[in-house]
């Protein structure tokens, strides 16, 4: 049987749905979705959320460093180098400020948006049109915008 | 099978988002949710109203196999995974809750108040909704990234500008319970 590259290119990439289905369990396993558990985070009032996230970024730390000395490298045989992330104090701030108010009011940070999407379907549903509309607000305005 | 039904807890969760993340960049591409945001306006046409989306979405085809596989994750975890949606939350919090008006405090992952029925319902179920959502699609694009490309991604890699983000998150995080959330309910 023949293939095409597109179909092989396509069945490269299926990985990323496995672990789109592997994070999706671990967040809804451990609650990192849960409405409740982002408000008690932002309340101060429980450890867990800061336990999985501040673990999650400890553990990371060392995979970093692995991938720095080329100890781990990618599928290809090439080394990782993490993208940087765009400088600009007043962009990450006042843009961090408001994901953080939209967050806290609806307990629904990006991935798990579309974890909940399982959950509560027409809510997230909503919450979704509501992220694409923000972004391409800010893709129509961005180029006025402080960085 | 016993611990798969359990919830889990932080020291175990904290491992498995590690390990995929890991995953994400031995595949090749780089940790991280919020561009998909970008990725779905480019699908949709935004490219037609501003160059910002002119980009070719193909390249991110990875990206979209993932979204696909969170939902379908998410599918199975609210129908398979997780017999009781109980979540054991500080007294505290549930007192706070209950005393706001939010019945049922913890004995469900997804507050009626905001996910129930009142989205159909009542202007203000769905604006809540709606506009949470757009500033979490608008902050995420300002501020170049979310929880998973700027907390976990960022701050792992000792990127300067991730912890001025995740300040924000915690700037706005807290603005929104603290504050909103009382007055919204």
């Amino acid at each position: 049987m023949v293939y095409n590259s597109n179909y092989i290119l396509d069945m490269k990439n299926i990985k990323f749905l496995f672990l789109g289905i592997f994070f999706a369990i671990v967040l809804s396993k451990t609650e990192a979705i849960s409405w409740y558990r982002f408000y008690e985070m932002f309340k101060f009032q429980s450890f867990h959320m800061f336990g999985i996230i501040g673990g999650a970024v400890v553990i990371s730390m060392i995979f970093m460093q692995l991938f720095k000395k080329g100890i781990i490298k990618d599928i290809n045989g090439n080394k990782i180098i993490p993208k940087p992330k765009k400088k600009g104090f007043i962009s990450t701030i006042l843009g961090g400020t408001l994901f953080g108010l939209g967050w806290g009011i609806s307990g629904a940070c990006a991935a798990p948006i579309f974890v909940i999407l399982g959950f509560k379907l027409i809510p997230a549903l909503i919450i979704l049109f509501g992220a694409l509309l923000g972004a391409f607000l800010y893709g129509l305005v961005s180029n006025k915008l402080p960085n | 099978m016993d611990f798969i039904l359990q919830p889990w807890a932080w020291y175990v969760g904290g491992p498995l988002i590690s390990i995929s993340l890991l995953l994400y960049f031995y595949f090749g591409k780089n940790f991280g949710a919020s561009t998909n945001f970008e990725t779905l306006c480019t699908m949709a046409g935004a490219g037609n109203f501003s160059d910002y989306f002119k980009k070719d979405w193909k390249q991110r085809d990875f990206a979209l196999l993932f979204v696909v596989g969170l939902i379908i994750g998410g599918f199975i975890s609210s129908n398979f995974l997780i017999p009781e949606q109980i979540i054991d939350l500080n007294p505290t919090t549930v007192q706070e809750l209950t005393d706001l008006g939010f019945a049922n405090a913890g004995n469900q992952y997804f507050p009626d108040e905001i996910f129930g029925s009142e989205i159909y319902t009542s202007l203000k179920g769905f604006l809540i909704l709606i506009i949470s959502g757009v500033l979490i699609g608008f902050g995420t694009r300002y501020a170049g990234g979310c929880t998973s490309g700027h907390a976990i991604t960022g701050l792992s890699s000792l990127q300067f500008p991730s912890l001025l983000a995740v300040i924000g998150f915690f700037i706005g995080g807290i603005i929104a319970t603290w504050f909103i959330i009382p007055i919204i309910f």
